[in-house]
Parts: C-alpha cells; structure tokens; sequence
C-alpha cells in the first residue's frame, strides 16, 4: 500500500485544508452524556428493570433468610444488602456495557459514530455519565430499601464513607473498563447476554453476595478473590457492617489495602485490553 | 488542472483471497454527481468504504480531498458526510428526537449548519420532535442524509440512499439531492436502480465483479447515443418493427404512406437498462 506522500501520483487538489478547529472537547462529552442518558430514560421498561432487578433480589432473599443471624451479630439482611450494593454496581457497569456496547455495534450506531469527526473518547465519555448516574440512583435505592425495613444501619463515621466513596468509584471504574473490555470476547448483540449473564451470576455466587463468603469452600474463595466483585462486597461490608465481624472473614480483616490494589489492577488491565481490542465495527461488516 | 474530489487507482481489496475490488480506476471531479452503478455484490460498497475510511485497502492509490483515506484525522471527517448503506440504529434503539439527533452529530463537526435548517433542507421539518424510531423508512433515510450533512461536507458519500423507498418518496429524495449539488456539494452515489443514476449523475461508472466496465454520462454509456434505433408501429397487417440507423428517415416515409397519423409509432434507442444489462453480462 502507497501511503506515503512522495509516491503521490495525482495533484492533492488546489484546496488547502482549513485550518481545523475542533468543537470543545467538554462539548463533546457533554453531548454524548445527554445522548447516552436521554436514551436511557427514555426507554422506560429497561429503566424499572434496571432499577427493580436488584430491590426484587433484595426484597426476595431478605424475606426468606432475612431473619438469621451470621456469626459476630450480624443478620443476614445487612450482610446481603452489603452485597447488593457492590453487586448493583457490577451490574450497571460491567453488565451494562457488556451488553448494550455490542448491541450497538450490531445496529451500526457506533459505525456511523465513528464515520463522523467526533473524538473517540467521547463516546466512552457518555457511557460513563449513565454509568454514573445508574449506579448512584441504584445504591441510593438499596440503601433507603436496606435502611428502612432490613436493619441496615449507615455508617456514623467519616472514615467509613470515605471507604464507601473509593471502593464504589475503583469497582465502579474497573466494571466499566471490563465491560468495555469484554466485548472483545461477544461477537454479536444477540450473543451478549448469553455470554455476560452467566458471568455476572455466577461472580454474585462465588463473591459473598447471595451467600456468606466465609462459608464457601476454599477453592471457591481462592477462584472468587481472581475477580473484582469478591472484592467489592469485601469492601462493602467493611462499610456497613461492625468491625467485629472482620474476624469472620477469611483473611481475618478488610484488607482495605488490597482491595484498592486487586481492584487498580482490573482497572489497569481492563483499560490496557479495550484499548487494544476495541472494535467500532461487527466483525460480519469485514 | 481539474480539481478532483476523488482520485483512485488500481485499487484492489480481497477478503480470504477472493478479490471484492480487482482493479478500480476513476475520478471524481469537484462539484460533479459520480454514481457507481452495479449489482448486488460487484464492489461497490467495499470501493465506497475505503474510500470513506472505513476499510483499508490491499493494493493502489486513493486520494480523497486531498488526502489518502487509510490515514483518517478528525479534520479529514469534518469535510465529507457519510450516509451507510444499513445502518439500524435510527429503527432499533433511538428514543431520541429527530433535532436532538441532528443537534448532537452537529456538535461533532466545526462548522455545522443550523440544525433546524438541515431538517428543513432534507423535508423533515413537521416531524422536528418525533422520535427516531417511529419515523418511517424514507423518512429515517432523510434523516440519514441529514445526519450526513449536518456537518456542511465538501463531499457526500451515499451508499444505496432510497433502496426500500416509494416511487414518490424516491422522486422527493431526488429533488434534495439536486438541491445538495446546487449548493456545491460534490456526490459519490452507489445505487443499483438505473433511473436513478441515470436523473441524477453526471457521470456513471458500471462496476461488475470488481472492474469498472465503463464510465461515460448516462446519455452515452455503452454507446447508447449512436446506437441502432428501432422504430415499431402497427401497419395493416399488424404490428412492424425495423431497427436502423436513421430512424429520421424511416418515420418520414411512414408518414408519407400513412399519410398523416402512423398508428401506434414508437421510435426507441437502447434504454439505459439495456446497455447495462449487456455490460454487466460481459464483465460477469
């Protein structure tokens, strides 16, 4: 291929380029998050499923075995809302974009994006304004439904909230960038909740959401702690539920250390992985 | 010096070793309406979509204002429009307005034209608020052309624009293309309907099996202006037919024997669906 200049064959035209200005980059990504959030609420069955999936969960596992109690004083309802809650924000980030990113692929929305001058980076711009926006609605959910009728108590202390704060921003970030990631792996939009469901599941199982982390066998640990979400619910519960209870954990503490690191390492590796792989375009248009 | 839009030479693309574009060569002149013209799988698309930087190419030169397409920049974006050829996202997930569609893809490009104005100028001004996905196909085609030119592009590319249109939409969609080149803006169009090339190009290249087979005006591709005429019409003993190079002649003679009216006269070149049915029959 003859890409370089001196190899021209034809004059290159009598116009000079413009000179190219840009819109403003904040424009941009203002532009994609309005897009990217109309487009969500206004799609009014996926927004009470989004939303209700997780308080059904809730509201079904906190009836059946709301009323046990765990060791160090804990009900299962506040163990399970913990859960929730980091299970809630893999589920709007990593679930989310796992889906829908290849689903537009399918459509040609992002084949017709990416035809236009628009800098890529604003699309991921707009995902991550719903991302946002889902997950923070989602936990303010779950916590008003955890408070109110599960014993679920809010942290008192500032340092708790800050915990609250950095492990729901890192989870949150590195979902997202697995998600954007993953759809590397889905070829098409129809194969997508195939393949990313049966994921998100099956983390919730093995990583301390539906059942109690500690009590699972050991090797069912070790393969939770690979991913992210383990980690997340461990960060939770260090959020919610009292510092006694740090000695049923596996590890015998919170671990906030290595939280922040397993989750920096996802978010490193999710990052390094969509960048390389992304695809604006179905593999079956060439 | 002509001043070319599109310049491509030798191009050539294959897909696990079966050649889709084998060879193109044209040009494109600024200001001009060029169509490529064939059938389903020839190599339009493929030759239309490395052309807008979508696809990179096996072998030749490819010059599009200017600028070789293999190496996109967002400022080489801003001065063409791209209308696809499937695109569903219009049909499938778009709960959003036709302006809010317009407003958000101007907003990619430097110099946009006013928002309500594109959808005026594509004849969607009474369906501004409707969403996307309740519009109908040729009214979803519009607003494809008027997300293609909302950035004001020196170049449109408009891969099969009215396929699945009425008659009557297709004859509207015609007169807002004439009125895009009036403005100057300069028309690669891919279609496989021959009426359509033949109202609004300039220029026809006829692509078959991944070659050109010819680029000529519509009015004389295939030698259609000097081609034998046939002159048919119903004489006593029922219907007649010659065919010949002076059809000028034979009429006056009809007439004279007739003297006056000639029932049922018809004097007829080749049509453009004759030549190119001939044309993609030898490149096949």
């Amino acid at each position: 291929m003859t890409t370089d200049n001196t190899t021209r064959k034809f004059p290159a035209g009598t116009v000079v380029r413009p000179d190219y200005r840009p819109p403003p980059l904040r424009s941009v990504y203002a532009v994609r998050a309005k897009v990217e959030l109309l487009s969500f609420v206004r799609e009014r069955e996926a927004v009470v499923f989004t939303f209700a999936f997780p308080i059904l969960l809730l509201v079904i596992f906190g009836s059946v075995f709301g009323g046990q109690d765990l060791e160090g004083g804990v009900s299962f309802a506040q163990y399970f809302v913990s859960g929730m809650i980091a299970a809630g924000l893999f589920g709007s980030s990593f679930q989310n974009l796992g889906i829908s990113i290849p689903i537009e692929r399918d459509t040609g929305a992002l084949k017709r994006l990416a035809g236009t001058p628009m800098p890529r980076s604003a699309y991921f711009a707009g995902k991550v304004a719903v991302v946002g926006v889902v997950a923070v609605v989602q936990n303010l959910l779950l916590l008003s439904i955890g408070v109110l009728f599960y014993d679920l108590e809010l942290p008192t202390s500032a340092s708790r909230w800050v915990t609250y704060g950095w492990v729901s921003v890192l989870g949150l970030t590195a979902c997202t960038l697995l998600g954007i990631a993953a759809t590397a792996i889905v070829k098409n939009g129809r194969t997508a909740p195939a393949i990313i469901s049966p994921i998100s599941i099956v983390l919730q199982f093995i990583s301390g959401v539906f059942f109690v982390f500690s009590e699972l066998p050991a090797w069912m640990q070790e393969i939770a702690a690979l991913f992210p979400l383990k980690w997340m619910t461990q960060g939770m519960r260090s959020v919610f539920l009292p510092d006694e209870y740090q000695t049923v954990e596996p590890a015998g503490s919170w671990e906030h250390g290595r939280i922040a690191l397993v989750l920096t390492a996802w978010c490193v590796l999710g990052l390094a992985v969509a960048v390389r792989t992304f695809r604006w375009r179905n593999k079956a248009d060439g | 010096m002509t001043d070319y839009a599109i310049q491509v030479t030798g191009l050539r693309k294959s897909y696990q070793g079966r050649a889709a574009v084998d060879g193109v060569d044209f040009e494109v002149r600024r200001g001009e309406v060029f169509s490529l013209l064939g059938p389903n799988g020839a190599g339009k698309t493929t030759t239309v979509e490395i052309l807008e930087g979508y696809r990179r190419r096996d072998a030749g030169d490819v010059w599009v204002l200017g600028d070789d397409p293999a190496a996109v920049t967002a400022a080489w974006k801003a001065r063409i429009g791209i209308v696809l050829q499937r695109v569903d996202d219009l049909s499938q997930s778009s709960e959003l307005t036709v302006r809010e569609w317009v407003g958000a893809t101007a907003a990619y490009f430097p110099d946009p034209r006013p928002v309500d104005e594109t959808i005026d100028l594509v004849g969607l001004g009474g369906k501004r608020d409707a969403r996307a996905s309740s519009l109908s196909g040729g009214q979803r085609r519009r607003l494809d052309v008027a997300l293609g030119i909302v950035g004001r592009p020196e170049l449109l590319f408009l891969d099969e624009p009215t396929t699945g249109f009425d008659p009557e939409a297709r004859r509207q969609f015609w007169g807002l293309l004439e009125d895009l080149t009036e403005q100057g803006t300069t028309i690669l169009l891919t279609t496989h309907y021959l009426d359509e090339a033949e109202r609004l190009a300039d220029r026809v290249a006829v692509i078959s099996a991944g070659r050109i087979v010819e680029v000529g005006t519509p009015q004389t591709l295939g030698g259609r202006a000097q081609a034998a005429a046939r002159v048919r019409w119903v004489g006593p003993d029922g219907p007649r037919e010659v065919t010949t190079d002076t059809p000028t002649k034979v009429v006056t003679e009809l007439a004279t024997r007739f003297d006056g009216e000639v029932p049922e006269l018809v004097v007829e070149r080749p049509s453009l669906e004759d030549v190119y049915l001939k044309m993609i029959g030898a490149g096949s």
